[in-house]
Order: C-alpha cells, then sequence, then structure tokens
C-alpha cells in the first residue's frame, strides 16, 4: 500500500504503517551513522544532552558524497542499519521515532521499535544518486569535524522507503522472502 | 623491448578512472539489470530494480555517483616486466591518483588512517594495490572501487579436503544468504577456490572484476557457477532483500592449485554497484 506521511512522525501516525507498506517521507530528518552514535551515546554516558531534540524525529542511517555546486547534497544512499545496533535501543527508548536505513536489526531492535511504536524503514540499497534528488536542504548541525559522518539534518520531499518492522513487529525481510523461496 | 613510462600516467590514469568506475556502471552490469528487470516475478523486486536503473541514469547525467559509498580504491596492477618506471615511486604515483580522483571528483573519502584509532584520511587513501609483475611491456589498470556494505559480508572458509565440491556450495549459500539484505542485493558473487588462505580471497576479489555473463573457461567450474546462480536465486532473497527471485546477477568462480591437507575458499560478496574500469597503458 501506497502511503504519504511527514516526519516528525507521532505514535498514531506510525500505529497505521504496516510491514510493506511503500511510504513517502517529506518534512525533517537527521542523519547519522557509526562516529555519530558513538559520539551520541558516549554524551549520553556523560550525562550530557543529544545534539537535537530526538522526540519523534526519525534518523536516516546515512553518510553522503559531497555535493556538487548547486546541489544541496551528494550521492545519499542509505548505509547497512546493524552497525548501529548496539546504539538504537537507548535512542529509541528516549523518543526516536524512526529508523531508515538497509539491513537486518537484533531482537533487541525489534523489542525497543514495538515497545516504542516506532518503525524500521529500508531505503533501497544502492540507489544514492535517485535518493539524492528527493534530498531538498541539508545543514550540517553537529560533530562537523567528522565529515561525511556528521549529524545533518535534511529536508527532504517524497523521500521513498518501504516499511520492514511495523510497531506490531512484524519484519519484511523475513516475510517477504518466504512468498520466492524454493527448496535448495 | 624495454619500455619507460612516466609514473605521472598512472597518476593521471587512476584519477579519471576512480572518477569514472564512479559515475558509470559497466555495460555488462547494466544488461544483466536489465535482463533481471524483466524477468524478477516480485512486483515490489521489479519495482526495486527499476528504481536502480533509473539510479544508474541519474547517476550518470547529472554526475552524482551510483552509490553514496565510493568504497576503498582497490587496485590491480599488472606490469610487463620490460616496463621501467621514471619520475617517481610507483605506489605514490598510484594514492596521488587515487587522492586527485577522490577528492577533484566529489567521491566520498570512506577510508580510516588506523583500524581503531578511526581518523578519516580525508582524502581517500591510501589505496588497496595489488601488483604482478607479467611478461612484455605494458601495464594493466584495474580500479574496482569496493564498498563495504557487501564487502561486511564476504567470507573464508577453510574447509576439508573431503567436503569437496559438495562442501563449496555450501559455503557459497550460507555466506550468501547470511549477506541477505545487507550487501545491497542483487549481488555478484566472487568466488575462489583453491591455494592458501589469502590467495582465495583475492582471486574471490578479482573474480568480481570479471564481465558478468562471462563463464570459466574450466568446463566442471562454468557448471558450478550456473549451479550455484540458479541455487542463489532461490533463495528467495531478491532485490533489496524485500523477496524475489533475482538474489544474483552472477557467481564468478576462480580456481588454483592448492595443498594436500586443504580447500580454502573466498567469497568475496558484491552489491549490484560492482565497479570496474579498466586501461592498458
Amino acid at each position: 500500500m501506497e502511503k504519504n506521511i511527514t516526519a516528525p512522525i507521532s505514535k498514531e501516525e506510525a500505529r497505521m504503517l504496516h510491514a510493506g507498506d511503500y511510504v513517502y517521507i517529506s518534512g525533517t530528518i537527521y542523519t547519522a551513522r557509526d562516529a555519530a552514535h558513538k559520539r551520541m551515546q558516549e554524551t549520553l554516558q556523560a550525562g550530557g544532552k543529544l545534539p537535537f531534540d530526538i522526540e519523534r524525529e526519525m534518523i536516516y542511517y546515512m553518510g553522503p558524497s559531497p555535493a556538487r555546486e548547486g546541489r544541496p547534497i551528494g550521492s545519499a544512499g542509505p548505509t547497512t542499519a546493524g552497525r548501529m545496533d548496539k546504539y538504537a535501543p537507548q535512542l529509541l527508548d528516549l523518543g526516536l521515532g524512526a529508523m531508515i536505513g538497509k539491513g537486518k536489526r537484533t531482537k533487541e531492535v525489534q523489542d525497543a521499535v514495538v515497545r516504542n511504536s516506532a518503525v524500521y524503514f529500508a531505503a533501497v540499497g544502492g540507489a544514492g544518486a535517485l535518493l539524492s534528488k528527493c534530498i531538498m536542504g541539508s545543514e550540517v548541525i553537529a560533530y562537523d569535524d567528522l565529515g561525511t559522518e556528521a549529524i545533518r539534518k535534511l529536508t527532504v520531499e517524497k523521500f521513498p522507503v518501504i516499511v520492514v518492522i511495523d510497531c506490531e513487529g512484524n519484519n519484511l525481510y523475513e516475510t517477504a522472502i518466504l512468498e520466492y523461496r524454493k527448496n535448495v | 623491448m624495454l619500455r619507460t613510462i612516466n609514473v605521472d600516467e598512472i597518476t593521471k590514469n587512476i584519477k579519471e578512472m576512480c572518477i569514472e568506475a564512479n559515475h558509470f556502471l559497466s555495460p555488462d552490469m547494466k544488461s544483466a539489470l536489465e535482463k533481471a528487470r524483466k524477468e524478477e516475478v516480485s512486483p515490489l523486486g521489479g519495482q526495486i530494480l527499476a528504481q536502480l536503473e533509473e539510479n544508474l541514469q541519474i547517476a550518470a547525467d547529472a554526475m552524482i555517483p551510483i552509490c553514496q559509498d565510493t568504497g576503498m580504491a582497490v587496485i590491480f596492477l599488472e606490469i610487463g616486466q620490460d616496463v621501467h618506471f621514471e619520475g617517481g615511486f610507483l605506489e605514490d604515483a598510484v594514492n596521488e591518483g587515487v587522492r586527485q580522483g577522490y577528492v577533484e571528483g566529489y567521491l566520498r573519502k570512506s577510508v580510516v588512517g588506523d583500524p581503531l584509532i578511526r581518523e578519516n584520511t580525508k582524502d581517500n587513501t591510501p589505496a588497496i594495490l595489488h601488483t604482478k609483475i607479467v611478461k612484455g611491456n605494458k601495464v594493466k589498470i584495474k580500479v574496482a572501487p569496493k564498498g563495504f556494505g557487501s564487502e561486511n559480508m564476504s567470507r573464508v572458509f577453510m574447509l576439508k579436503p573431503a567436503q569437496g565440491i559438495e562442501g563449496v556450495k555450501e559455503a557459497v549459500l550460507a555466506a550468501v544468504e547470511d549477506a541477505g539484505p545487507n550487501a545491497c542485493p542483487p549481488m555478484v558473487v566472487g568466488v575462489g577456490i583453491g591455494g592458501t588462505f589469502e590467495k582465495c580471497a583475492l582471486m574471490a576479489k578479482e573474480a568480481l572484476t570479471r564481465e558478468v555473463g562471462r563463464h570459466s573457461e574450466i568446463p566442471y567450474v562454468k557448471k558450478l557457477e550456473e549451479e550455484l546462480l540458479e541455487k542463489i536465486n532461490g533463495l528467495g532473497i531478491g532485490p533489496g532483500g524485500l523477496g524475489g527471485t533475482t538474489t544474483a546477477l552472477a557467481v564468478n568462480i576462480d580456481t588454483y592449485p592448492t595443498h594436500i591437507a586443504g580447500l580454502p575458499v573466498g567469497v568475496n560478496i558484491c552489491c549490484h554497484v560492482n565497479r570496474h574500469v579498466v586501461r592498458w597503458i
């Protein structure tokens, strides 16, 4: 089913989404990948505050290539989400509304998605040029020294994603392949 | 006949090749994707494959890298033994080419200088350089930027000789199944069988640069490539790992003599952005 939603995402909106839905996201999302997550966790451990209010916001696991003149961003596809599994449950418990990435997640992340009425979306891996066309604005808001791994605030328009883990705990990666699996 | 080549020529070519590889996918990969789109059974899978083709078009037209992970620059140099280099140290010239390509070509700098301290080198150097001395007085340069979504899912298996060809099949299928959606399917699977621990991994890597659709010249290896491709596509993983009949576009296998006690198998997985550019100088 095709749906249009606006980021950030409320719990009510998240509950309307189901694994397998094709969703277009418009609004504001934030990028963070390995190094930014490590630094956010260290900040929290030291009793500090996160560099942005994550309440029902969406984090896009992505580190772009540099922008050419006149473009807000370079190539901008998802990175493998599993590397952020160590950090994601804590951020979800602190209010994170959605994650956009690609690839499998641990049971701990899946449980945290359900517990917090959140959602895990996949964007198409390796379609960074196509996805960059849906990004209208990009601004580094924290950890500038991390280069491509800095935290960016992105303005997106009809950014295409697919619901992989919904807040009932359905997981599209586990169910979709069964339909096409042959005995090997 | 002895031939002198200035290393500046190496730098210039590698710079251009890094930029080319990251914006223009080779024709063999493009036609493999087109064929897959036409044959994919899953509607969502077909839609994803169509997006990947559109992505290639946008990348080439707008000069936006095909994927934001513009990779670590893996470079194979086959150097004729009658070549003499002048003008500097060859390895420095290679790294200078990577530096210029990634900085001037708006490519992402994805290399950290130390694996544990992890500070970005900010110019994507150093390259991973493999050199081989061959006959003649030419230099073959192969540039294959490698993304790490798929690299992370690659494996080396030290099988026992008794496990034989069935053991090899199980190992390859296990690696692909484990990779699943993480490796950005449809994948290209490079396999190296035989040699030593490092030799099988290197063969697997270089097998990825073989044209998709061209099989091994050894009859039983060709048969193994075809059988494994069919089995992999029966796993159901599909485009983006979201279900379908296209999980891999090709399985390329290279073999090498090995020790009486061993059967090493390297499986290097590449995503659908399987980049490789070749030039002769």
